[in-house]
């Protein structure tokens, strides 16, 4: 096709973790100076291919090529002498270092430090003149924002001058106006010669800004095609193997009467800053209220303290009856015993013990139910693994299996597990938070459906996402979040990525209407 | 008023430096162990081993030179045991300090039976066997001027040279932590591993280094207390200093100027207690000793509970480093 030796070549990788084999004999050729897109489910093995070009695990066969020549990555050393720079996921940064300290990290110059950051600082003018970076070398990362702190990341791949650029999952933690700028800023590299290796399972990404792509599913590669030669449709085909439902299939509403009223809710930290400031919202039965907001503007407070697990002040009816905040009657316990239901924001921190097997899990938080009881002193745990099963079997959880530790299901599986458990209890109010967060496609439809079919059955359901397609998707009424405040509430059909993304940067709705572009810089 | 001034007499303070010596070459130790994510709890038994070794060769070779190398070399091994276990094998790094600190205890005292059948002790060192005064110049001359005599002479001169090595470790430590790149990567490696992973640095070898220089800077505190502050090696002589220094750590909030000024202060603390009429003077009442000596431990605590700006720990500190997906 070309004469031009492609940047990154790999031939026959293979990797396998024990009995799972991580990667399958792939191959794949990123020719240079192009964005080149790597999707696929979680657990199609992009990451374990990345890490492999990394220097973290070395491949069980196969072989790299760097700009066509043979090239063994033994560690990261290797990869940055390669020209290979990498943007993690959850960034490798130290918080309480400045942005000059952490680019020079592992880069120095020599033993004493001045020199090398004295060299460092001119770099990063340089830098930010030549692609846009702007970052100030002197901010402490724990004090910049995550868009910044992703900069710093991309600054310090190109301090260690990689030419090629790989970024995971890149948009998870962003607004889609700090994506927007991001995609700008790849433009840039791209432009500039610099090679792109994007991996993402967000289907939008990739037909925005890639040239290519390359769709994994189960350890293998199925399929690298144009950009332009493919549809959204056709590579979700590609990744799940089946038809999928991008769209989730609902009827219109008919809420009812308030089930959930909060009124001028606080919420004040241990650090003593103001998480909450005078919430007001209403979830009424039969209908799905979203809350969007990019993660960190008081969405997971507003989950907790709805939820019992921190104390708030303020008023939040529940049925018309007052709920205790602070008091004795603030917990989980209390809550669960006035029909609210909580699937928590991190299954795996507060929705499950990871340790503990499926059954066990499904028990928390019931564990007090007379059906799980023998007496008051002795459970009755083969009820319990009954139910569990019945609850596996309800929910399509995969391996249908009681026994085996939360840790070892799939994050699917996983979230159908608390989801069941939550579910289940028939519960008057559903708190839900980030319902599809690191779960596969086939999975997250699953879920959608459930969620659908609870406020079908007219219940109250008030969802967290920060994934705004699912807030889009699922609502009946959209209230965006920012700096623990609502900026406004919207209907899904009467507004858009665009709108919302503004509302979440903190603009009210006339400034957000009134915007016409590049809006939503955030310091 | 005169009583009360006598609480910060020449003597005191001079005791006080001398007791504050050992908790700050160990507190130093801790600093670069802890600074790298390794917490060591292990201290107390590398000083008491150090002490023990020391104090046994300088005897047997009439050399206190040779008594420090010994001592130097007993703690380094109890650190490089503390880095297998905790770094390479990814042990719990205070279980594995406790060990040592029980390993060092029995140790020490089986082998000085062994060796020198005293119960347990060493024989008393001697000149060359010891580190000495040092005297300054003139020092006798400027003796009988008010004040700036006796300081002359006591407090500022007429110590030990391992005294002045551990203040000298105070600024020596600050540069290497905050002007060197090694003390860029040391401090990085304690608060994100995987940062320094990441930028293509070993993380084991980071650790292992400052696992080492906590090593040698045990060693240096051990030797002190059994060639310099005392004159050969008793049973348990470390008495808790290795916790003190842990306490004065955190009382630091793992600063070096910060280890200097917590560790005078209990010194001090540990130099009043030893003249208990000095403090019934000036109080008029009796002050109970054990009130001075648990000092040190509640004002950690109180440090702790952020009555006093928060004592942020380094952030990967205890957990041993696991490369993630």
């Amino acid at each position: 096709m070309t004469d031009i030796a492609p940047a990154i070549e790999l031939k026959g990788i293979s990797k396998a973790f024990g009995p799972v084999q991580a990667n399958k004999d792939i191959s794949i050729r990123v020719m240079p100076g192009t964005i080149h897109g790597i999707i696929g489910e979680n657990g199609a093995g992009k990451s374990t291919l990345m890490s492999i070009l990394y220097g973290f695990y070395k491949a069980d066969k196969g072989e790299v090529f760097i700009s066509g020549r043979k090239t063994e990555i033994p560690d990261s050393q290797a990869a940055i002498a390669a020209g290979i720079g990498m943007v993690f996921q959850h960034f490798k940064l130290v918080e309480n270092f400045t942005v000059l300290e952490n680019v020079v990290l592992g880069a120095e110059d020599g033993w004493s430090l001045g020199p090398s950051l004295r060299k460092a600082r001119k770099e990063l003018i340089n830098l930010a003149d030549e692609y846009g970076l702007n970052v100030d070398p002197d901010a402490l990362i724990e004090e910049i924002g995550v868009g910044m702190q992703q900069r710093v990341e991309i600054l310090k791949a190109l301090y260690r001058q990689a030419d090629i650029l790989i970024l995971d999952e890149p948009t998870g933690v962003l607004t889609p106006a700090e994506a927007d700028q991001l995609f700008r800023i790849l433009q840039r590299l791209k432009a500039e010669g610099k090679t792109i290796i994007l991996i993402t399972h967000k289907l939008r990404e990739i037909m925005d800004v890639t040239d290519t792509v390359s769709v994994m599913r189960r350890g293998e590669m199925t399929a690298t095609v144009k950009t332009s030669e493919t549809s959204p449709q056709q590579l979700a085909e590609l990744m799940v193997g089946r038809k999928v439902l991008l769209r989730v299939d609902k009827t219109p509403a008919k809420p009812r009467e308030a089930v959930l009223e909060v009124k001028g809710l606080n919420v004040t930290d241990d650090k003593g800053v103001h998480r909450l400031k005078g919430i007001d919202l209403t979830v009424r039965a039969g209908e799905v209220l979203g809350i969007a907001g990019v993660a960190g503007n008081g969405q997971s407070e507003l989950l907790e303290v709805l939820g019992g697990i921190q104390s708030g002040e303020g008023s939040v009816k529940l049925n018309g009856a007052e709920i205790d905040l602070t008091g004795r009657h603030s917990d989980g316990q209390s809550r669960r015993a006035r029909g609210v239901a909580h699937v928590p924001e991190d299954r795996q921190r507060e929705g499950l013990i990871m340790n503990f097997a499926a059954w066990e899990n499904t028990g928390f938080g019931y564990h007090h139910d007379d059906r799980y009881n023998r007496s008051r002193l002795m459970m009755d745990n083969a009820a319990l693994r009954q139910d569990t099963e019945e609850k596996m079997d309800r929910f399509d959880v995969r391996p249908p299996n009681p026994k085996l530790a939360a840790k070892s299901f799939s994050g699917g599986n996983q979230q159908k597990i608390v989801l069941a458990r939550e579910i289940e209890r028939n519960p008057d109010l559903l708190l839900i938070g980030q319902p599809t967060r690191g779960v596969d496609i086939g999975a997250i439809e699953f879920i959608h459906q459930q969620i659908v079919a609870l406020r079908d059955q007219g219940k109250a359901i008030l969802l967290v996402s920060v994934e705004l397609e699912e807030i889009l998707a699922l609502s009946d009424r959209i209230a965006v979040m920012f700096d623990g405040q609502i900026m406004g509430e919207r209907l899904p059909d009467e507004t858009d990525e665009k709108e919302l993304g503004l509302m979440m940067a903190g603009m009210t709705r006339e400034a957000a209407a009134a915007q016409p572009q590049n809006a939503a810089q955030e310091g | 008023m005169w009583d009360f001034l006598n609480l910060f007499s020449v003597p005191v303070l001079e005791t006080s430096i001398r007791l504050a010596t050992p908790l700050l070459l160990a507190c130093l130790a801790g600093l670069f162990s802890e600074r790298a994510g390794i917490f060591d709890i292990g201290l107390e038994g590398k000083m008491l081993i150090a002490a023990f070794f020391s104090a046994a060769i300088s005897f047997n070779t009439g050399s206190v030179w040779l008594g420090l190398g010994a001592g130097i070399l007993a703690s380094v091994t109890l650190s490089i045991i503390h880095g297998l276990a905790s770094i390479t094998f990814r042990g719990n790094q205070l279980i594995s300090g406790v060990a040592i600190n029980f390993l060092a205890a029995g140790m020490t005292v089986l082998i000085a039976q062994s060796w020198f059948k005293q119960g347990g002790r060493t024989p008393q060192l001697e000149g060359a066997a010891r580190f000495n005064p040092i005297e300054f110049p003139f020092a006798e001359t400027f003796m009988p001027v008010p004040v700036a005599g006796p300081v002359y002479a006591s407090l500022i001169g007429g110590h030990a040279l391992l005294v002045y090595v551990a203040i000298a470790m105070v600024p020596l430590t600050w540069w290497v932590l905050f002007r060197t790149r090694f003390g860029l990567r040391l401090r990085a490696v304690g608060e994100n591993p995987a940062a320094v992973d990441t930028a293509g640095v070993s993380v084991v070898g980071l650790r292992n280094a400052a696992v080492l220089i906590c090593g040698v800077l045990c060693g240096l505190a051990g030797a002190y207390l059994a060639t310099a502050l005392q004159a050969g090696f008793v049973k348990d002589m470390t008495a808790g200093r290795g916790y003190i220094a842990l306490a004065a750590l955190i009382f630091a909030k793992w600063r070096p100027w910060y280890a200097l000024a917590a560790c005078l202060l209990f010194g001090y603390l540990q130099a009043i207690a030893l003249r208990p009429d000095l403090l019934t003077a000036a109080f008029g009442f009796k002050v109970q000793i054990q009130l001075l000596d648990a000092l040190p431990y509640i004002l950690t605590v109180v440090i702790l509970a952020g009555f006093v700006g928060k004592a942020i720990p380094p952030r990967a500190g205890g957990a041993p480093y696991v490369k993630e997906r």
